[in-house]
């Protein structure tokens, strides 16, 4: 479903240029849970917005269905770090907003959008305003938001990084339910090992400076999985503890790069992140 | 052990009366103590007044001030009607001007560079000196009123819708960018709408100067309204009405204010819980 191969992305810093990753090499099945881990400024959510068409790469290419990706598309949806939702917007009209925005007719998706928002325990919370829910709740919203597009490949961006501890595990537990149910492509930053175990088919380790792949590793424990009883704790821990390795070792040695020359396609100036200015 | 297994109806009115206790209190601080401030205020001018004898010409009593609404309460209302109507449609007609200008610009970024250092040049302009221009340019009718309150607060509005269509978070931006959506729509589903708290800042400031701006043009052309008052009122030594049409002068944008603030709740109910 998701193909990256050789991408690579620089970006041009006040001192020089900056190489956020190298040579990526990494292919998602269609279906498949991939879980992304490496510490701040491994380069996780630039690999995130690479795939889903925010930035553009400096080398290599991403396909996703077969399509190289240029710009950001309908068949991708994209999770933020925060809920990100429209603060003037009822919760039913905040997970509306891509079928306006891409439209569709209404009165179809509506009833999706109160199943979703069924699935992820929100109902009876449609009329709401954001701002009157948990932080949990809000990002729930925004999970639903994500899936109204029907995508075949969603993209999270630490999406509970800003939760607390026990919301996190909750809402872990409740993304593997949707997973299960609805089969997306989903491609996961974090940077809890916890997270990574508990929902990854794989999970990818990037390590940083510039950002490498480091390695893939299967998870191979049954689903559903949980923090409970029932968790298979012994695989859980192995898991744990390899990834814990990965993370913390240093990394071995960089195998010499050419310097960015000009004439490659190297952006020297990026939009700051914000609504296209200048019109289409 | 009583207290542990008291039976829970007599437990409700216990917490009900806490609760209005508690509602109670929060009245108290929020009108009671303003109120206790203005009376303590209003003490202490009655007491200077009556200790170190000031000429009532000089510094009238609260008393004779108060004597002056009962005496001459209808003419103060009536010519508060006038200065009112008048700031009201120079508000108007600013408000609707300075938000025009501000979605006009947002739309070219040539425009705006072009029209902006001179909107913010004629900002620093003290209005208050253009009035004798003014008023050679359009004589003692109204409407050197309405353009004088025009003037001054035109430019709050603009600056400060143009400040919000500049604020949109980034990662609102980012969301409007994945999901394909054009300029057009990130404007009208994004920009403008996080825009509105923002230009509601402009319109609490402009009404407060269109107040200011509607006193100055009648200090400057006493034919009606309370600036009038004033000025009359000072050239012939009556100082208690002076300070009655002042007083009215500072309820009336006082009010004004309030009002424009309750607008904004009912429309944007939301807008308080981001303004952090």
């Amino acid at each position: 479903m998701i193909e990256i191969s050789g991408v690579s992305r620089t970006f041009a810093g006040r001192h020089g240029a900056v190489e956020a990753l190298r040579a990526i090499d990494l292919t998602v099945a269609a279906g498949e849970f991939l879980a992304v881990i490496g510490r701040s400024g491994c380069g996780k959510s630039t690999l995130l917005r690479l795939v889903a068409g925010l930035l553009p790469v400096s080398a290599g290419e991403v396909r996703v269905a077969g399509e190289p990706v240029r710009r950001p598309r309908r068949d991708i949806a994209m999770v933020f770090q925060r809920p990100a939702l429209l603060p003037w917007r009822t919760v039913l009209d905040n997970v509306m907003l891509p079928v306006e925005v891409f439209r569709w007719r209404g009165a179809e998706h509506r009833e999706r959008a109160h199943q979703l928002l069924d699935m992820v325990g929100l109902a009876g919370f449609e009329r709401r305003l954001p701002h009157e829910l948990s932080g949990g709740m809000q990002q729930r919203v925004a999970l639903c938001r994500a899936l109204i597009q029907r995508p075949k490949v969603m993209l999270m961006d630490e999406p509970f990084s800003a939760l607390d501890a026990l919301t996190r595990e909750e809402l872990a537990v409740q993304l593997q339910r949707v997973h299960m149910e609805l089969a997306t492509t989903i491609v996961f930053v974090t940077h809890s090992i916890q997270e990574a175990v508990l929902l990854g088919d794989r999970v990818a380790v990037l390590s940083p400076r510039p950002g490498r792949l480091r390695q893939v590793l299967r998870v191979d424990i049954p689903r559903p999985r949980s923090f409970g009883h029932n968790a298979h704790l012994k695989e859980v821990a192995a898991c744990s503890a390899e990834l814990h390795e990965l993370l913390l070792e240093p990394a071995p040695a960089l195998p010499p790069w050419p310097e960015p020359e000009i004439g490659m396609d190297v952006p020297l100036r990026r939009r700051p992140e914000g609504i296209p200015s200048g019109r289409p | 052990m009583s207290v542990a297994t008291r039976p829970a109806p007599s437990g409700e009115p216990l917490a009900r009366r806490g609760r209005s206790g508690g509602a109670a209190r929060a009245r108290y601080s929020s009108v009671g103590l303003p109120a206790l401030g203005i009376v303590a205020a209003l003490v202490v001018w009655w007491g200077a007044v009556a200790l170190f004898q000031i000429r009532p010409i000089f510094l009238p009593s609260p008393l004779a001030v108060a004597q002056v609404f009962g005496e001459q309460g209808d003419y103060l209302a009536h010519t508060a009607w006038d200065t009112l109507y008048r700031l009201l449609i120079g508000f108007a007609i600013a408000a609707a001007f300075g938000l025009s200008v501000a979605l006009l610009l947002s739309w070219s970024r040539p425009l705006e560079r072009a029209v902006m250092p001179l909107f913010l040049a004629l900002n620093a302009v003290p209005k208050v000196s253009l009035a004798p221009l003014l008023m050679v340019w359009l004589g003692f009718g109204p409407r050197f009123n309405i353009v004088m309150v025009v003037s001054i607060s035109t430019l709050p509005v603009l600056v400060s819708t143009m400040a919000g269509l500049a604020a949109t978070p980034s990662d609102l931006g980012e969301l409007a960018r994945s999901l394909t959506a054009s300029w057009w729509q990130a404007y009208l589903k994004v920009r403008l709408p996080w825009a509105l708290p923002h230009m509601f800042v402009g319109l609490k400031l402009a009404i407060t100067l269109a107040v200011i701006g509607e006193a100055v043009a009648e200090l400057q052309n006493p034919n009606s309204g309370l600036g009038s008052v004033v000025t009359l009122a000072g050239a012939s030594f009556d100082t208690a009405l002076a300070f009655a049409a002042i007083v009215v002068l500072s309820l009336l944008g006082v009010l004004l204010f309030y009002a424009v603030t309750l607008v904004e709740r009912l429309l944007l109910p939301w807008a308080r819980q981001i303004a952090g």
